[in-house]
Protein backbone atom coordinates (compact mmCIF):
# COMPACT_ATOMS: atom_id res chain seq x y z
CA UNK A 1 0.00 0.00 0.00
CA UNK A 2 1.47 3.35 -0.96
CA UNK A 3 1.59 6.46 1.20
CA UNK A 4 -1.09 7.92 -1.04
CA UNK A 5 -3.44 5.08 -0.05
CA UNK A 6 -2.48 5.36 3.58
CA UNK A 7 -3.55 8.94 3.96
CA UNK A 8 -7.00 7.89 2.78
CA UNK A 9 -7.55 6.01 6.03
CA UNK A 10 -7.60 7.73 9.38
CA UNK A 11 -6.29 4.71 11.23
CA UNK A 12 -2.74 4.37 12.52
CA UNK A 13 -1.45 1.80 14.98
CA UNK A 14 -1.18 4.32 17.84
CA UNK A 15 -4.92 5.00 17.65
CA UNK A 16 -5.90 1.45 18.54
CA UNK A 17 -5.92 2.41 22.22
CA UNK A 18 -4.78 -1.08 23.17
CA UNK A 19 -1.54 -0.06 24.89
CA UNK A 20 -1.09 -0.10 28.68
CA UNK A 21 -3.05 2.68 30.43
CA UNK A 22 -4.34 3.92 27.09
CA UNK A 23 -7.42 5.37 28.81
CA UNK A 24 -5.17 8.16 30.11
CA UNK A 25 -1.95 7.92 28.10
CA UNK A 26 -3.21 8.56 24.58
CA UNK A 27 0.16 7.94 22.95
CA UNK A 28 3.89 7.51 23.52
CA UNK A 29 6.35 8.91 21.05
CA UNK A 30 10.11 8.61 20.68
CA UNK A 31 12.11 10.32 17.99
CA UNK A 32 15.83 10.63 17.36
CA UNK A 33 17.67 13.14 15.18
CA UNK A 34 20.54 12.01 12.97
CA UNK A 35 22.74 13.72 10.40
CA UNK A 36 25.07 12.42 7.73
CA UNK A 37 28.78 13.22 7.97
CA UNK A 38 30.40 15.64 5.55
CA UNK A 39 27.10 17.14 4.40
CA UNK A 40 25.87 20.48 5.77
CA UNK A 41 22.64 20.39 7.77
CA UNK A 42 19.37 20.67 5.75
CA UNK A 43 18.80 24.41 6.23
CA UNK A 44 21.99 25.06 4.23
CA UNK A 45 21.15 22.75 1.33
CA UNK A 46 19.64 23.77 -1.98
CA UNK A 47 17.05 21.58 -3.67
CA UNK A 48 19.57 19.55 -5.59
CA UNK A 49 21.71 18.78 -2.55
CA UNK A 50 18.62 17.97 -0.49
CA UNK A 51 17.59 15.45 -3.11
CA UNK A 52 21.03 13.87 -2.93
CA UNK A 53 20.49 13.37 0.80
CA UNK A 54 17.08 11.84 0.09
CA UNK A 55 18.64 9.51 -2.48
CA UNK A 56 21.26 8.35 0.05
CA UNK A 57 18.63 7.68 2.65
CA UNK A 58 16.41 5.90 0.13
CA UNK A 59 19.31 3.59 -0.62
CA UNK A 60 19.88 2.89 3.06
CA UNK A 61 16.19 2.13 3.58
CA UNK A 62 16.08 -0.21 0.62
CA UNK A 63 19.26 -2.03 1.65
CA UNK A 64 18.08 -5.65 1.83
CA UNK A 65 20.65 -6.62 4.46
CA UNK A 66 19.12 -4.17 6.90
CA UNK A 67 15.49 -4.84 6.08
CA UNK A 68 15.02 -7.06 9.10
CA UNK A 69 15.94 -4.16 11.39
CA UNK A 70 14.24 -1.41 9.44
CA UNK A 71 11.07 -3.20 8.47
CA UNK A 72 9.05 -2.39 5.42
CA UNK A 73 9.43 1.35 4.94
CA UNK A 74 8.29 3.19 1.88
CA UNK A 75 9.86 6.53 1.04
CA UNK A 76 7.93 9.27 -0.72
CA UNK A 77 9.02 12.77 -1.61
CA UNK A 78 6.55 15.29 -0.26
CA UNK A 79 6.43 16.95 -3.65
CA UNK A 80 4.72 13.83 -5.02
CA UNK A 81 1.76 14.35 -2.73
CA UNK A 82 -1.10 16.83 -3.02
CA UNK A 83 -1.34 19.63 -0.41
CA UNK A 84 -4.32 17.82 1.11
CA UNK A 85 -2.39 14.55 1.37
CA UNK A 86 0.51 16.33 3.02
CA UNK A 87 -1.85 17.90 5.56
CA UNK A 88 -3.38 14.51 6.29
CA UNK A 89 0.06 13.15 7.21
CA UNK A 90 0.38 15.98 9.72
CA UNK A 91 -3.08 15.31 11.13
CA UNK A 92 -2.18 11.66 11.60
CA UNK A 93 0.96 12.73 13.52
CA UNK A 94 3.18 10.98 11.00
CA UNK A 95 5.09 14.10 9.97
CA UNK A 96 5.74 17.42 11.65
CA UNK A 97 4.17 20.64 10.37
CA UNK A 98 7.75 21.81 9.77
CA UNK A 99 8.07 19.29 6.98
CA UNK A 100 5.45 21.20 4.99
CA UNK A 101 7.65 24.28 4.65
CA UNK A 102 9.84 24.07 1.60
CA UNK A 103 8.33 20.62 1.01
CA UNK A 104 9.99 19.99 -2.36
CA UNK A 105 13.24 19.27 -0.55
CA UNK A 106 11.69 16.82 1.88
CA UNK A 107 10.63 13.22 2.07
CA UNK A 108 9.08 10.76 4.48
CA UNK A 109 9.23 7.00 4.86
CA UNK A 110 6.39 5.31 6.68
CA UNK A 111 6.10 1.74 7.89
CA UNK A 112 3.08 -0.29 6.86
CA UNK A 113 1.38 -0.07 10.28
CA UNK A 114 2.30 3.62 10.55
CA UNK A 115 4.02 3.12 13.89
CA UNK A 116 7.35 4.22 12.39
CA UNK A 117 8.03 7.22 10.24
CA UNK A 118 11.35 8.61 9.06
CA UNK A 119 11.41 12.26 8.08
CA UNK A 120 14.09 13.39 5.67
CA UNK A 121 15.53 16.92 5.61
CA UNK A 122 13.52 18.34 8.45
CA UNK A 123 15.73 20.29 10.86
CA UNK A 124 18.14 17.35 10.65
CA UNK A 125 18.82 14.97 7.76
CA UNK A 126 16.95 12.21 9.56
CA UNK A 127 14.28 12.15 12.19
CA UNK A 128 13.27 8.62 13.12
CA UNK A 129 10.03 8.43 15.04
CA UNK A 130 7.91 5.72 16.62
CA UNK A 131 4.41 6.38 17.88
CA UNK A 132 2.55 3.80 19.97
CA UNK A 133 -0.67 3.62 21.93
CA UNK A 134 -0.62 3.95 25.73
CA UNK A 135 2.47 4.09 27.93
CA UNK A 136 5.07 2.30 25.80
CA UNK A 137 8.09 4.57 25.74
CA UNK A 138 10.52 1.72 26.23
CA UNK A 139 8.97 -0.25 23.39
CA UNK A 140 8.98 2.82 21.15
CA UNK A 141 12.66 3.44 21.88
CA UNK A 142 13.52 -0.19 21.12
CA UNK A 143 11.82 0.08 17.75
CA UNK A 144 13.52 3.39 16.93
CA UNK A 145 16.85 1.92 18.06
CA UNK A 146 16.49 -0.99 15.65
CA UNK A 147 15.54 1.18 12.69
CA UNK A 148 18.49 3.42 13.55
CA UNK A 149 20.83 0.39 13.62
CA UNK A 150 19.46 -0.69 10.27
CA UNK A 151 20.00 2.69 8.63
CA UNK A 152 23.46 2.97 10.14
CA UNK A 153 24.52 -0.21 8.37
CA UNK A 154 25.14 1.93 5.31
CA UNK A 155 24.95 5.56 6.47
CA UNK A 156 27.79 7.45 8.18
CA UNK A 157 26.33 9.54 10.98
CA UNK A 158 27.78 12.80 12.22
CA UNK A 159 28.95 11.81 15.70
CA UNK A 160 31.46 13.07 18.22
CA UNK A 161 32.89 10.93 21.02
CA UNK A 162 32.31 13.75 23.42
CA UNK A 163 29.04 15.27 22.26
CA UNK A 164 27.30 12.28 20.73
CA UNK A 165 25.05 12.66 17.71
CA UNK A 166 25.54 16.10 16.19
CA UNK A 167 22.36 17.99 15.38
CA UNK A 168 21.47 21.28 13.71
CA UNK A 169 20.20 22.71 16.96
CA UNK A 170 22.37 22.30 20.07
CA UNK A 171 19.21 21.63 22.10
CA UNK A 172 19.11 18.15 20.51
CA UNK A 173 22.79 17.18 20.59
CA UNK A 174 23.85 14.00 22.40
CA UNK A 175 21.23 11.31 22.11
CA UNK A 176 19.23 13.43 19.66
CA UNK A 177 16.27 11.91 21.43
CA UNK A 178 12.95 13.46 22.32
CA UNK A 179 10.54 11.15 24.12
CA UNK A 180 7.03 12.29 24.92
CA UNK A 181 3.68 11.15 26.22
CA UNK A 182 0.29 12.64 25.51
CA UNK A 183 -1.88 12.53 28.61
CA UNK A 184 -5.59 13.03 29.08
CA UNK A 185 -5.84 14.56 32.55
CA UNK A 186 -9.46 15.55 33.07
CA UNK A 187 -9.53 14.55 36.73
CA UNK A 188 -6.54 16.64 37.75
CA UNK A 189 -7.87 19.52 35.72
CA UNK A 190 -11.38 19.52 37.20
CA UNK A 191 -9.98 19.26 40.71
CA UNK A 192 -7.50 22.09 40.04
CA UNK A 193 -4.51 19.96 40.93
CA UNK A 194 -2.84 20.18 37.58
CA UNK A 195 -0.76 23.29 38.30
CA UNK A 196 0.85 21.72 41.35
CA UNK A 197 1.62 18.47 39.58
CA UNK A 198 3.28 20.26 36.68
CA UNK A 199 5.17 22.62 38.87
CA UNK A 200 6.88 19.62 40.42
CA UNK A 201 7.78 17.88 37.16
CA UNK A 202 8.93 21.09 35.51
CA UNK A 203 11.99 20.89 37.72
CA UNK A 204 13.12 17.48 36.58
CA UNK A 205 14.54 18.22 33.14
CA UNK A 206 11.17 17.71 31.53
CA UNK A 207 8.87 20.00 29.61
CA UNK A 208 5.10 20.06 30.07
CA UNK A 209 2.75 21.57 27.55
CA UNK A 210 -0.92 22.34 27.69
CA UNK A 211 -3.46 24.72 26.22
CA UNK A 212 -5.35 27.04 28.50
CA UNK A 213 -7.91 29.75 27.93
CA UNK A 214 -10.80 31.52 29.59
CA UNK A 215 -14.16 30.71 28.07
CA UNK A 216 -12.72 29.08 25.01
CA UNK A 217 -13.29 25.62 23.67
CA UNK A 218 -9.78 25.37 22.32
CA UNK A 219 -8.47 24.72 25.81
CA UNK A 220 -8.26 21.00 26.41
CA UNK A 221 -7.48 18.28 28.88
CA UNK A 222 -4.64 16.95 26.79
CA UNK A 223 -1.12 17.55 28.05
CA UNK A 224 2.24 16.59 26.69
CA UNK A 225 5.33 15.79 28.72
CA UNK A 226 8.72 15.39 27.10
CA UNK A 227 12.38 15.28 28.04
CA UNK A 228 14.19 18.56 27.71
CA UNK A 229 17.73 17.29 28.19
CA UNK A 230 19.40 15.24 25.45
CA UNK A 231 23.03 15.36 26.54
CA UNK A 232 24.56 13.55 29.49
CA UNK A 233 21.91 10.90 29.99
CA UNK A 234 21.56 7.67 28.07
CA UNK A 235 18.47 6.89 26.02
CA UNK A 236 17.42 4.28 28.57
CA UNK A 237 17.78 6.74 31.44
CA UNK A 238 15.70 9.34 29.60
CA UNK A 239 12.99 6.81 28.81
CA UNK A 240 12.94 5.35 32.32
CA UNK A 241 12.79 8.78 33.90
CA UNK A 242 9.86 9.90 31.77
CA UNK A 243 8.09 6.57 32.25
CA UNK A 244 8.31 6.73 36.03
CA UNK A 245 7.12 10.34 36.13
CA UNK A 246 4.21 9.39 33.87
CA UNK A 247 3.33 6.51 36.23
CA UNK A 248 3.22 8.95 39.16
CA UNK A 249 0.93 11.28 37.27
CA UNK A 250 -1.24 8.33 36.23
CA UNK A 251 -1.68 7.37 39.87
CA UNK A 252 -2.66 10.92 40.78
CA UNK A 253 -5.06 11.18 37.84
CA UNK A 254 -6.75 7.89 38.75
CA UNK A 255 -7.08 8.96 42.37
CA UNK A 256 -8.61 12.29 41.43
CA UNK A 257 -11.06 10.63 39.03
CA UNK A 258 -12.09 8.18 41.68
CA UNK A 259 -12.70 10.81 44.31
CA UNK A 260 -14.54 12.97 41.81
CA UNK A 261 -16.78 10.10 40.94
CA UNK A 262 -17.51 9.44 44.59
CA UNK A 263 -17.95 13.05 45.70
CA UNK A 264 -19.58 14.53 42.64
CA UNK A 265 -21.17 11.63 40.85
CA UNK A 266 -24.11 13.51 39.29
CA UNK A 267 -21.83 16.27 38.09
CA UNK A 268 -19.51 13.81 36.32
CA UNK A 269 -22.31 11.66 34.92
CA UNK A 270 -24.13 14.71 33.68
CA UNK A 271 -21.04 15.97 31.92
CA UNK A 272 -20.34 12.62 30.29
CA UNK A 273 -23.93 11.91 29.22
CA UNK A 274 -24.35 15.44 27.85
CA UNK A 275 -21.28 14.93 25.68
CA UNK A 276 -22.55 11.55 24.57
CA UNK A 277 -26.01 12.94 23.81
CA UNK A 278 -24.72 15.83 21.73
CA UNK A 279 -22.23 13.74 19.78
CA UNK A 280 -24.97 11.22 18.95
CA UNK A 281 -27.55 13.79 17.94
CA UNK A 282 -26.02 17.07 16.84
CA UNK A 283 -26.49 18.23 13.24
CA UNK A 284 -23.76 20.90 13.31
CA UNK A 285 -20.47 20.43 15.17
CA UNK A 286 -17.42 22.69 15.13
CA UNK A 287 -14.06 21.06 15.59
CA UNK A 288 -13.55 22.78 18.96
CA UNK A 289 -16.87 21.54 20.28
CA UNK A 290 -16.27 18.02 19.01
CA UNK A 291 -12.85 17.93 20.68
CA UNK A 292 -14.23 19.07 24.01
CA UNK A 293 -17.04 16.52 23.86
CA UNK A 294 -14.61 13.73 22.95
CA UNK A 295 -12.60 14.70 25.99
CA UNK A 296 -15.65 14.44 28.27
CA UNK A 297 -16.67 11.17 26.69
CA UNK A 298 -13.16 9.80 27.12
CA UNK A 299 -13.52 10.44 30.83
CA UNK A 300 -16.84 8.55 30.79
CA UNK A 301 -15.25 5.59 29.03
CA UNK A 302 -12.37 5.59 31.52
CA UNK A 303 -14.79 5.61 34.47
CA UNK A 304 -16.88 2.88 32.79
CA UNK A 305 -19.96 5.10 32.72
CA UNK A 306 -20.16 4.56 28.97
CA UNK A 307 -19.61 0.99 27.92
CA UNK A 308 -20.41 0.64 24.22
CA UNK A 309 -17.75 3.05 22.95
CA UNK A 310 -14.01 2.37 22.83
CA UNK A 311 -11.20 4.95 23.04
CA UNK A 312 -10.07 3.74 19.64
CA UNK A 313 -13.16 5.21 18.01
CA UNK A 314 -12.44 8.58 19.62
CA UNK A 315 -8.80 8.52 18.47
CA UNK A 316 -9.87 7.83 14.91
CA UNK A 317 -12.65 10.40 15.03
CA UNK A 318 -10.25 13.03 16.35
CA UNK A 319 -8.31 12.67 13.13
CA UNK A 320 -11.33 12.23 10.88
CA UNK A 321 -12.96 15.37 12.29
CA UNK A 322 -10.09 17.53 11.01
CA UNK A 323 -10.80 19.79 8.04
CA UNK A 324 -8.30 18.04 5.75
CA UNK A 325 -9.81 14.67 6.43
CA UNK A 326 -13.39 15.78 5.98
CA UNK A 327 -12.50 17.25 2.61
CA UNK A 328 -10.69 14.09 1.63
CA UNK A 329 -13.79 12.05 2.50
CA UNK A 330 -16.16 14.47 0.86
CA UNK A 331 -13.95 14.57 -2.21
CA UNK A 332 -14.45 18.30 -2.60
CA UNK A 333 -13.83 21.68 -1.01
CA UNK A 334 -16.16 22.38 1.91
CA UNK A 335 -17.17 25.72 3.36
CA UNK A 336 -16.77 26.01 7.09
CA UNK A 337 -20.50 25.51 7.63
CA UNK A 338 -20.61 22.50 5.31
CA UNK A 339 -17.67 21.13 7.20
CA UNK A 340 -19.49 21.39 10.55
CA UNK A 341 -22.50 19.61 9.09
CA UNK A 342 -20.36 16.91 7.48
CA UNK A 343 -18.50 16.42 10.76
CA UNK A 344 -21.72 16.00 12.76
CA UNK A 345 -23.03 13.48 10.20
CA UNK A 346 -19.82 11.50 10.29
CA UNK A 347 -19.70 11.34 14.08
CA UNK A 348 -23.39 10.44 14.36
CA UNK A 349 -22.97 7.62 11.86
CA UNK A 350 -19.90 6.24 13.58
CA UNK A 351 -21.65 6.20 16.95
CA UNK A 352 -24.68 4.46 15.46
CA UNK A 353 -22.40 1.83 13.96
CA UNK A 354 -20.53 1.37 17.23
CA UNK A 355 -23.72 0.86 19.22
CA UNK A 356 -25.04 -1.88 16.99
CA UNK B 1 -2.93 40.77 21.65
CA UNK B 2 -2.12 39.12 18.32
CA UNK B 3 -1.54 35.41 17.90
CA UNK B 4 2.20 34.71 18.09
CA UNK B 5 2.00 31.95 15.53
CA UNK B 6 0.06 33.45 12.62
CA UNK B 7 0.24 37.13 13.58
CA UNK B 8 -3.23 37.48 12.10
CA UNK B 9 -5.96 36.80 14.61
CA UNK B 10 -6.43 37.89 18.22
CA UNK B 11 -4.93 35.57 20.83
CA UNK B 12 -7.42 34.00 23.23
CA UNK B 13 -5.67 30.78 24.23
CA UNK B 14 -2.27 30.28 25.72
CA UNK B 15 0.06 27.40 25.30
CA UNK B 16 1.89 26.93 28.56
CA UNK B 17 5.25 25.24 28.64
CA UNK B 18 7.05 24.56 31.87
CA UNK B 19 10.71 23.61 31.70
CA UNK B 20 13.02 23.46 34.70
CA UNK B 21 10.41 25.26 36.74
CA UNK B 22 10.34 28.11 34.22
CA UNK B 23 6.95 28.85 32.78
CA UNK B 24 6.62 30.21 29.31
CA UNK B 25 3.42 31.18 27.57
CA UNK B 26 2.76 31.44 23.88
CA UNK B 27 -0.36 33.38 23.03
CA UNK B 28 -2.42 31.82 20.30
CA UNK B 29 -5.65 32.37 18.41
CA UNK B 30 -8.38 29.70 18.44
CA UNK B 31 -7.41 28.48 14.98
CA UNK B 32 -3.74 27.99 15.76
CA UNK B 33 -4.50 26.46 19.14
CA UNK B 34 -6.81 23.98 17.49
CA UNK B 35 -4.19 23.06 14.91
CA UNK B 36 -1.54 22.56 17.55
CA UNK B 37 -3.86 20.35 19.54
CA UNK B 38 -4.81 18.34 16.47
CA UNK B 39 -1.19 17.79 15.66
CA UNK B 40 -0.69 16.46 19.13
CA UNK B 41 1.87 19.09 20.24
CA UNK B 42 4.53 16.51 19.79
CA UNK B 43 5.92 17.66 16.54
CA UNK B 44 5.67 21.33 17.34
CA UNK B 45 8.87 23.15 16.74
CA UNK B 46 10.29 23.37 20.22
CA UNK B 47 9.15 26.93 20.69
CA UNK B 48 10.23 27.12 24.22
CA UNK B 49 13.64 25.62 23.57
CA UNK B 50 14.27 27.86 20.63
CA UNK B 51 13.36 30.96 22.63
CA UNK B 52 15.37 29.70 25.54
CA UNK B 53 18.29 29.13 23.21
CA UNK B 54 18.00 32.55 21.60
CA UNK B 55 18.29 34.15 25.03
CA UNK B 56 21.33 32.08 25.94
CA UNK B 57 22.97 32.66 22.61
CA UNK B 58 22.72 36.38 22.94
CA UNK B 59 24.25 36.12 26.36
CA UNK B 60 27.08 33.73 25.49
CA UNK B 61 27.99 35.13 22.13
CA UNK B 62 27.20 38.79 22.40
CA UNK B 63 27.40 39.29 26.12
CA UNK B 64 30.09 40.95 28.12
CA UNK B 65 32.70 38.34 27.32
CA UNK B 66 32.68 38.81 23.59
CA UNK B 67 32.22 41.98 21.62
CA UNK B 68 29.36 42.08 19.18
CA UNK B 69 31.69 42.83 16.32
CA UNK B 70 33.90 39.90 17.00
CA UNK B 71 30.85 37.64 17.04
CA UNK B 72 30.17 38.31 13.39
CA UNK B 73 33.65 37.49 12.19
CA UNK B 74 34.29 33.90 13.08
CA UNK B 75 32.91 31.30 10.68
CA UNK B 76 33.04 27.51 10.32
CA UNK B 77 35.80 26.52 7.91
CA UNK B 78 33.74 23.66 6.54
CA UNK B 79 30.27 25.06 5.91
CA UNK B 80 30.90 28.80 6.20
CA UNK B 81 28.22 29.44 8.81
CA UNK B 82 29.23 32.49 10.81
CA UNK B 83 28.71 32.94 14.51
CA UNK B 84 26.29 35.75 13.84
CA UNK B 85 24.14 33.42 11.67
CA UNK B 86 24.11 30.81 14.39
CA UNK B 87 23.13 33.36 17.01
CA UNK B 88 20.29 34.58 14.81
CA UNK B 89 18.84 31.23 13.74
CA UNK B 90 19.89 28.96 16.60
CA UNK B 91 21.03 26.40 14.05
CA UNK B 92 24.56 25.25 13.34
CA UNK B 93 25.65 24.54 9.77
CA UNK B 94 27.39 21.18 9.95
CA UNK B 95 29.05 18.70 12.30
CA UNK B 96 32.31 20.63 12.11
CA UNK B 97 30.64 23.71 13.59
CA UNK B 98 30.76 21.96 16.96
CA UNK B 99 34.57 21.82 17.28
CA UNK B 100 34.81 25.15 15.50
CA UNK B 101 32.61 27.00 18.00
CA UNK B 102 33.48 24.69 20.88
CA UNK B 103 34.74 27.36 23.23
CA UNK B 104 31.42 29.16 23.23
CA UNK B 105 29.19 26.14 22.76
CA UNK B 106 30.55 24.52 25.90
CA UNK B 107 28.95 26.92 28.41
CA UNK B 108 25.81 26.98 26.28
CA UNK B 109 25.47 23.19 26.37
CA UNK B 110 26.05 23.21 30.10
CA UNK B 111 23.18 25.63 30.52
CA UNK B 112 20.81 23.71 28.25
CA UNK B 113 21.61 20.18 29.37
CA UNK B 114 23.45 20.65 32.65
CA UNK B 115 26.12 18.52 31.03
CA UNK B 116 28.67 18.49 28.23
CA UNK B 117 29.37 14.80 27.76
CA UNK B 118 27.38 12.22 25.80
CA UNK B 119 26.77 8.94 27.62
CA UNK B 120 24.20 7.32 25.34
CA UNK B 121 24.20 5.25 22.18
CA UNK B 122 27.29 5.08 19.99
CA UNK B 123 27.01 4.30 16.28
CA UNK B 124 29.01 1.38 14.98
CA UNK B 125 30.50 3.05 11.91
CA UNK B 126 31.39 6.53 13.08
CA UNK B 127 31.57 5.97 16.82
CA UNK B 128 35.39 6.00 16.87
CA UNK B 129 36.73 5.00 20.26
CA UNK B 130 33.51 5.90 22.02
CA UNK B 131 32.24 2.35 21.82
CA UNK B 132 35.46 0.94 23.22
CA UNK B 133 35.62 3.54 25.98
CA UNK B 134 32.06 2.81 26.92
CA UNK B 135 32.75 -0.90 27.05
CA UNK B 136 35.82 -0.38 29.22
CA UNK B 137 33.84 1.76 31.62
CA UNK B 138 31.12 -0.86 31.69
CA UNK B 139 33.57 -3.68 32.45
CA UNK B 140 35.26 -1.63 35.16
CA UNK B 141 31.93 -1.10 36.84
CA UNK B 142 31.21 -4.82 36.70
CA UNK B 143 34.65 -5.47 38.09
CA UNK B 144 34.06 -3.22 41.10
CA UNK B 145 30.73 -4.95 41.69
CA UNK B 146 32.33 -8.38 41.47
CA UNK B 147 35.02 -7.39 43.97
CA UNK B 148 32.46 -6.01 46.40
CA UNK B 149 30.54 -9.29 46.18
CA UNK B 150 33.84 -11.11 46.72
CA UNK B 151 33.47 -13.01 43.46
CA UNK B 152 37.19 -13.06 42.84
CA UNK B 153 37.21 -15.54 39.99
CA UNK B 154 34.82 -13.38 37.99
CA UNK B 155 36.78 -10.30 38.98
CA UNK B 156 39.99 -11.79 37.60
CA UNK B 157 38.27 -12.54 34.31
CA UNK B 158 36.90 -9.04 34.10
CA UNK B 159 40.28 -7.54 34.87
CA UNK B 160 41.75 -9.44 31.93
CA UNK B 161 38.99 -8.20 29.67
CA UNK B 162 39.58 -4.61 30.75
CA UNK B 163 43.30 -4.99 30.04
CA UNK B 164 42.64 -6.42 26.60
CA UNK B 165 40.24 -3.61 25.76
CA UNK B 166 42.68 -0.99 26.98
CA UNK B 167 45.39 -2.52 24.86
CA UNK B 168 43.14 -2.36 21.85
CA UNK B 169 42.51 1.29 22.60
CA UNK B 170 46.24 2.02 22.77
CA UNK B 171 46.84 0.23 19.50
CA UNK B 172 44.58 2.67 17.72
CA UNK B 173 41.39 1.02 18.80
CA UNK B 174 39.03 -0.30 16.23
CA UNK B 175 35.91 -1.01 18.18
ZN1 LIG C 1 -2.97 32.16 15.06
ZN1 LIG D 1 29.99 24.12 9.93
Amino acid sequence: MSIKDKVGSARSLWMDADGPDADIVVSSRVRVARNLTAIPFPHLLDLEKSREVTAKIRKAIENTEASELIGNLELTELGELTPLERQLLVDKHLISPDLLNDFQAKAVAIRQDEAVSVMVNEEDHLRIQCLLSGLQLKEAWEIVNKVDDGLEKTLDYAFSEKLGYLTSCPTNVGTGMRASVMLHLTGLKITNQIGGVFHAIGKLGLTVRGLYGEGTEAASDLFQISNQITLGQSEEELVNNLTSITRQILTQERASRKSLYIDRREFIEDRVYRAYGILKNARILTLEEAMRLFSDLRLGIGLKIILGIHDKLLNVLMVEASPAFLMKMAGRELSSHQMDVYRADLIRNEFEKAEK
Amino acid sequence: MQCERCNERPATVHLTEITNGQKQETHLCEVCAKEIQLQGFGLLPQMNLHNFLAGLLNYEFNGSKFGQQEAGVKACAKCGVAESQFVKKGLLGCGDCYPCFEEKLQPLLRRIHGNTRHTGKVPERTGGNARLLKEIENMKRKLTEAVSREEFELAAELRDTVRQLEKRLEEGGEA
